[in-house]
């Protein structure tokens, strides 16, 4: 259990996605799991340093993550005004595809398999199923296989759930 | 900015702008700035652009990623140019199909394929 309260820095916050995402590793995740938690994990940590505490090096971001076996819980909490995720458009409708913001939430929805925020909005939980794999079908494991694949703990595809779809715009990048 | 290690290699052949992205990882803010910036120097010394950017480096990328590209994009439009994405490995792919990105871009699974896309007979660029 990584618990940890980091300077507004975003060096500082992408060493810390090292440390969390070198967890994942030693526990197993395969490579789609981990491009998940860190896809999603940068984004968290730039929403709260970005949009959460406005780059203020007196704020402080609290950060936990909990890998576990089977699944992994990352909490991130700013200390800005927080917002309301719902109340955001939708970067996938037409009017806002070549909107060049508003993408961050959509993408952490898409590869966590949870995303919830509290009630202020400056908090954001996300867990992440071990064998989850990516949102699609068109993960690395299956392009750049050759030859028989490695025996996975997640059964032969890697991939447990369907395809996750987008249901709430999101807020902040 | 302090940290201004090259992150692109830029190869012109044949009136195509040929961008090669050197970093693995498109995730810091500064770099993708950096990037953005380089980017638009290029297109507005150019009358017109065909640019290719070679993603094959690439592991990961962040929303702002696919900002700064919206935002190139767009600035080539202007000039009556073309922005040709290619070398993009299938996890981050599937990142510009999740956010419909990829019916924006042009998107080739090679180089050549791209440049050739870029220069098809009878369109010019002046760099």
């Amino acid at each position: 259990m990584i618990q940890k309260s980091i300077p507004t820095d975003l060096e500082v916050a992408r060493r810390l996605t090292e440390e969390i995402l070198g967890q994942a590793r030693a526990a197993g995740y395969d490579e789609d799991a981990c491009f998940a938690i860190r896809l999603s994990l940068e984004e968290a940590l730039i929403n709260a340093i970005k949009h959460g505490n406005k780059f203020d090096r007196s704020r402080k971001v609290s950060v936990s993550a909990d890998v576990g076996a089977d699944l992994t819980t990352i909490t991130v909490i700013d200390e800005g005004d927080g917002f309301d995720p719902s109340s955001v458009p939708d970067p996938t409708a037409d009017e806002n595809l070549e909107k060049p913001f508003g993408r961050g939430i959509m993408l952490m929805r898409a590869y966590m398999d949870e995303v919830g925020y509290n009630d202020r909005g400056n908090k954001v939980r996300m867990v992440k199923h071990r064998c989850s794999g990516l949102p699609t079908s068109v993960g690395q494991s299956t392009v750049h296989s050759s030859g028989a694949e490695p025996e996975s703990p997640c059964g032969p595809s890697g991939k447990t759930e369907p395809a996750r779809h987008f249901r709430h715009g999101p807020g902040r990048q | 900015m302090e940290n201004q290690a090259p992150r692109l290699k830029v190869i012109k052949a044949g009136g195509i702008s040929v961008v090669e992205l050197l970093d693995k990882k498109m995730l810091d803010e500064a770099c993708i700035a950096q990037i953005g910036e380089e980017l638009a120097g290029m297109i507005a010394e150019a009358d017109s652009i065909g640019l290719v950017m070679d993603f094959a480096n690439v592991e990961h990328m962040s929303s702002s990623a696919l900002g700064m590209l919206i935002t190139v994009h767009k600035r080539i439009q202007e000039k009556n140019g073309q922005l040709l994405l290619c070398g993009i490995r299938p996890s981050i792919f599937e990142v510009f199909k999740i956010t419909r990105l990829d019916e924006i871009f042009q998107i080739y699974s090679g180089r050549d394929e791209a440049v050739a896309a870029a220069a098809p007979q009878g369109r010019q660029y002046w760099l």
